[in-house]
């Protein structure tokens, strides 16, 4: 029996990606959350973080997030988001340059600790991309 | 019987206006393909968006805590009309099937002795709207000078509705838009964003499902109502966009076919009255001769 289930990527103006996937790891609101085939059904959010979609022997592959709303059902993982993007898309210093930008926004200390929260998640994970 | 300088000038004339249409035409359906592309692959992400949010609402086990974005305030007292059109003319009817739909339901709003408030986005849809309807209009939005909508402007507009939802100032919204379906249909179409409408309800019934939360149910429907809301105004952007552009390709396209018949007849009344000056020039050089 396949263990695999379909992974879609969509923001709104386009289809990111679909494709099959044996394990996929989100960034949830509140921790890092790995889907596997017949996952009860599901509602979520995503914070800034990486998207990681494994499939069997083909490797993986990695997208970058800052929010977006994930449903599971029916072993279809529904991922909307308009941020994704795919880490060969991105390169060193567009990343310092919004690692600066966030850091700047936190230090200025003008926003709510929800907003902070989103913020330290992002440089932590820009940072990880970065090494 | 117009002298033969004058056809010549309307032929003149009317072959420019047919270049005007023609280059138009092109243009149309060079950004009709564009529009086109785009709204079709904007159209899976308002979709499965509004998937979830109908899954949602059958699955709340509490609908009297429910938020009121998405069950509406339980009136209907207050009819909010957000009507999208284009802000250039030259389209057919596209602008005036909008309009048309909208007044339609305006007048059975006002006949049930409802209350009516209008937003209306880009500048033909005012225009059209003003003159029967003007008291009515409390906001007016254009995008006149943006080359390309994204969804930022769909969030203005969604962030306009959400806060005039808050402050109580109206029951039901209604967004009022064209809907792409090919080159030469667009159908007008009413959808009601608040509350949330369950449209597609019946074939779905067996697929109720009760999810899994993470954060709790109340916070993300707090989170995804307002997303959802500003998703399917863009959406209504991107199919106002492509059926714009496709709709003025057809009626440029029939002007430019008009403007070849015009021209066709204009130079065979111009090639008929040369010759008949021809011919009684002639008449009049043998009669002369001829009395000698």
């Amino acid at each position: 029996m396949s263990e695999n289930f379909t992974v879609e990527i969509i923001s709104p103006d386009k289809s990111i990606l679909k494709s099959e996937a044996t394990e996929v790891t989100i960034p949830s609101y509140e921790g890092q959350m790995g889907i596997l085939k017949d996952h009860i059904p599901l509602i979520t959010f995503l914070r800034p973080g990486l998207i990681i979609i494994k499939k069997n022997n083909s490797g993986e592959k990695k997208f970058f997030v800052e929010d977006g709303t994930v449903e599971f059902l029916k072993n279809n993982l529904l991922i909307l988001t308009s941020t994704a993007k795919s880490l060969d898309s991105l390169d060193k210093n567009s990343i310092d340059i919004i690692i600066k930008n966030s850091q700047e926004k936190i230090d200025k200390g003008e926003i709510s600790d929800k907003e902070k929260y989103l913020l330290s998640y992002k440089i932590d994970t820009l940072r990880e991309i970065n090494q | 019987m117009p002298s033969l300088d004058d056809l010549k000038k309307r032929i003149k004339s009317v072959k420019s206006t047919q270049k005007i249409t023609k280059a138009m035409k092109m243009v149309a359906a060079a950004k009709l393909r564009k529009a086109q592309e785009n709204a079709e692959k904007g159209r899976p992400y308002s979709q499965k968006m509004q998937n979830i949010i109908l899954n949602l609402t059958k699955s709340m086990n509490d609908p009297q805590n429910a938020p009121k974005l998405l069950i509406g305030t339980g009136k209907d007292k207050i009819y909010l009309c957000v009507v999208l059109t284009a802000d250039r003319g030259l389209c057919g009817g596209f602008n005036s099937n909008i309009c048309k739909l909208a007044k339609t339901n305006f007048k059975k709003i006002l006949s049930e002795g409802k209350e009516l408030k209008i937003i209306t986005v880009g500048t033909k849809g005012l225009d059209q709207i003003r003159r029967e309807y003007g008291k009515y209009v409390i906001k007016k939005f254009s995008f006149k000078n943006k080359k390309q909508i994204t969804f930022n402007e769909a969030e203005i507009i969604g962030k306009e509705i959400i806060n005039l939802f808050i402050q109580n100032q109206f029951d039901k919204c209604i967004l009022f838009y064209n809907n792409f379906k090919n080159v030469i249909t667009q159908i007008p179409q009413a959808q009601q964003i608040i509350p949330a409408e369950n449209s597609s309800s019946k074939d779905k019934e067996e697929n109720l499902t009760s999810y899994e939360f993470e954060p709790e149910e109340d916070e993300i429907l707090e989170d995804l109502i307002p997303k959802n809301i500003s998703t399917q105004v863009f959406k209504a952007f991107l199919e106002n966009a492509a059926s714009e552009q496709g709709s003025r390709m057809t009626a440029m396209d029939n002007a430019t076919r008009n403007a070849g018949e015009l021209v066709d007849k204009l130079t065979i009344n111009y090639n008929r009255s040369r010759q008949a000056s021809i011919t009684k020039e002639l008449i009049e050089i043998i009669s002369g001769a001829e009395s000698l």
